[in-house]
């Protein structure tokens, strides 16, 4: 059984908006007929304005495809179309609290079905991008299309680049035989086509054994190893670490705060789709190995939980 | 809820039966030995698996007890097979099976065909889920280890003619395997007057304990144990013996039998009233699968337009259990691989349930699913973009499909 949000599961068993809009003056269809869903946005448009008044949906679809849809039809209404185009399926994810990652492609197909519908209102053509292939990495909900593209676009030769770049491979590293063979195979079409050397392509079985690394907590490794830091300095330090890993968090759907620090010891708080994610301590992992990294200091990141 | 549920998802797993339950609870605190030991406490456990062993035995039909080989479930079963026959029969490297085999074989046939260990033939089937016998024919040569076709697909119930199966790879010199999961318990075998020569089987779906199965290895028929290092199951499949697994499962087998009269008459008579009264009260729907030829206890039903996930989450807040071929619901995006092999439409493919019955079910249980699902069925083709335009939709619902 998926784990559903409350807010999913109250979308789908009471979902607004559901039904017929006569007169619609923008209307999108899309469908992944792969997962077997699909999506009717109907959307009415106050022209002096360019307001979207009123909105309803169809779907052919699961739990979580007919919640998404519900949810889009209540973020769009009362918006503007300008407004409206900068909704991302993330942010109809986040408006359910979470979608499990095998169902985060519910939210990608509302974000499509509005597209759609904002071009049939005015009178344009939507071209369809949608991902293609496999699901490969489930915890991060990375597909076929998207590591082959990786690969080629910057000529990975490895599962541990990919996962770099795609994240796929990093949560329960269960799918390292599904990225292998899509990487074997980008590869060896890169090599048919010059576009990389024959010795550098991957080699499926060649791969040697992963060694774990042991963490080592350089003391030096930082920028400022003359003296020490200034509780204020190392305060700014943390901040400006955590900011720039928040933007990678905020495309998962999730975020960090920094709370308090008290000598080594740095409080976070984990929002948005980070809380309960069963990742959550591997976020935490990467987010302290970040800080030890700029602060060259040991330091202990600690999860804050929230307090209602 | 005061209501008490809806338990009709058999085929997925079974209640372990409480007498069950009861015949295992001495195994794990009193008599705990093991039973290879030469003292007291390792010989009553020895004489209990003896029991269990010639109870299952009986069951299948089988001529010996040492026909059977306990193992950690049905998947188990089948890799053994199949490993083994790929190493017993000297010479022959290719594999016959078919689209609709469960994963447990269909996953570790495309895995031997990957990793360049065996040349796979997957035999398809017709609309009804029937098997192309001509197809099968062709298939058989003397490049044929083994052939692996189950007795009764896990979704649609539909039964295949195994015995006619077997005698064929036999006219060529090959193996045959059956998985049986399905199947054992349900219909009374005879394995003594059979071509079978390996069937696998498991505990949880008869009423019995998870992670025990066995696979039936008729006597003559050589093996070569999937796991290595020790002498139990006479050295062909090493590991102490799951003794309280092994003792339920010997009580699952006893009740099975006793009961198996039940699964042709009472069981079947449940499922039957549910599928008329299906089909009667929700129009745009069909049974899939070869409603003459299948498991007494089984029905598919697919109700067009309409996405089995969502069926599957109203039908749960009514308390009512039953499993879907859907893509959503699986864990996976894939739909099943057994309706797809049927060429189902995916518009009705989505939307099928599988409700399969067991001896624990009664006419509440169906009068219940009758009154629950036209509204539940009404309120998803509601939202459906396909039903209102179901004669025209190919014209006016045209979505760009990725």
């Amino acid at each position: 059984m998926w784990e559903y949000s409350e807010k999913v599961k109250d979308y789908f068993f009471n979902p607004k908006n559901s039904g017929i809009l006569e007169d619609a003056d923008g209307v999108g269809d899309v469908g992944a007929i792969s997962c077997g869903d699909a999506l009717r946005l109907m959307i009415k448009v106050d022209q002096p304005t360019q307001t979207i008044i009123d909105a309803k949906f169809q779907t052919f679809g699961c739990g979580s495809a007919i919640a998404s849809s519900s949810a889009l039809t209540e973020l769009i209404i009362g918006k503007t179309i300008e407004e409206a185009m900068g909704l991302t399926n993330q942010d109809i994810a986040e408006f359910l609290g979470g979608l499990p990652p095998e169902k985060m492609h519910c939210s990608v197909m509302g974000q499509e079905a509005l597209h759609a519908a904002i071009a049939n209102y005015r009178g344009e053509v939507w071209v369809d991008d949608h991902e293609e292939g496999a699901l490969i990495c489930k915890c991060f909900g990375i597909d076929e299309g998207m590591i082959e593209r990786t690969v080629r676009t910057n000529g990975l030769t490895s599962i541990e680049e990919i996962t770099n770049y795609t994240k796929a491979g990093g949560g329960c590293s269960t799918c390292a035989e599904g990225i292998e063979e899509v990487l074997a195979r980008v590869n060896a079409e890169m090599v048919a086509e010059g576009a990389l050397a024959a010795d550098r392509a991957f080699v499926a079985g060649a791969a040697p054994l992963p060694v774990k690394e042991k963490k080592v907590v350089s003391v030096n490794a930082g920028a400022n190893t003359s003296k020490p830091l200034t509780n204020l300095q190392k305060i700014r330090l943390i901040e400006e670490t955590l900011e720039s890993i928040r933007p990678s968090l905020q495309r998962d759907g999730g975020d960090c705060e920094l709370v308090d620090v008290e000598g080594n010891r740095v409080m976070v708080k984990l929002t948005g789709a980070c809380v309960g994610c069963h990742l959550s301590s591997a976020t935490i992992e990467g987010v302290q190995a970040r800080l030890v990294e700029a602060l060259g200091m040991p330091l202990l990141v600690i999860p804050v939980t929230n307090v209602h | 809820m005061t209501v008490s549920p809806v338990y009709l998802d058999n085929n997925a797993t079974t209640r372990c039966d409480p007498e069950v339950v009861a015949a295992m609870l001495p195994f794990f605190t009193e008599q705990f030995g093991n039973a290879s030991s030469m003292h007291a406490f390792g010989s009553e456990v020895g004489g209990a698996i003896a029991k269990a062993r010639r109870a299952l035995a009986d069951l299948l039909g089988a001529e010996f007890d040492h026909e059977i080989v306990y193992t950690g479930g049905g998947t188990e079963a089948d890799s053994t097979a199949i490993l083994s026959a790929l190493e017993t029969q000297t010479g022959r490297t290719e594999i016959i099976t078919s689209a609709v085999e469960h994963p447990a074989v269909l996953t570790l046939v495309a895995h031997l065909e990957k990793t360049g260990r065996a040349k796979v033939h997957v035999i398809p089937v017709d609309a009804r889920g029937r098997l192309d016998i001509e197809a099968y024919a062709r298939a058989l040569s003397d490049k044929t280890a083994i052939v692996s076709i189950m007795w009764a697909n896990n979704e649609t119930g539909t039964i295949f003619p195994v015995e006619q199966l077997a005698r064929m790879a036999h006219g060529v010199g090959a193996l045959f395997h059956t998985d049986a999961v399905q199947v054992v318990g349900k219909i009374p075998m005879d394995l003594k007057n059979s071509a079978i020569d390996m069937l696998s089987l498991s505990g949880h779906k008869l009423h019995g304990p998870k992670g025990i199965g066995a696979l039936y290895v008729r006597k003559g028929v050589r093996l070569r144990p999937l796991i290595r290092g020790g002498h139990q199951e006479r050295g062909r499949r090493a590991g102490t013996e799951n003794a309280p697994a092994i003792i339920g499962l010997g009580k699952a087998v006893e009740l099975a039998a006793a009961h198996m009269a039940q699964e042709q008459t009472t069981v079947k008579a449940l499922r039957d009233r549910l599928e008329a009264g299906l089909l009667q009260r929700i129009g745009n729907s069909f049974v899939t699968g070869d409603v003459e030829n299948r498991l007494p206890n089984t029905c598919n039903i697919a109700f067009e337009y309409i996405e089995g996930e969502a069926i599957l989450l109203l039908m749960n807040r009514e308390g009512i259990a039953a499993s879907s071929g859907s893509a959503c619901t699986s864990g996976s995006l894939e739909p099943s691989h057994v309706l797809r092999a049927m060429n189902i439409p995916y518009t009705a493919a989505h939307g099928a349930i599988r409700f399969s019955f067991s001896r624990e079910n009664s006419e509440g249980d169906v009068d219940r699913v009758l009154e629950a699902m036209p509204p539940i069925i009404e309120k998803l083709r509601d939202m459906s973009p396909f039903w209102r335009e179901r004669d025209v939709h190919t014209a006016a619902f045209n979505p760009t499909y990725a």
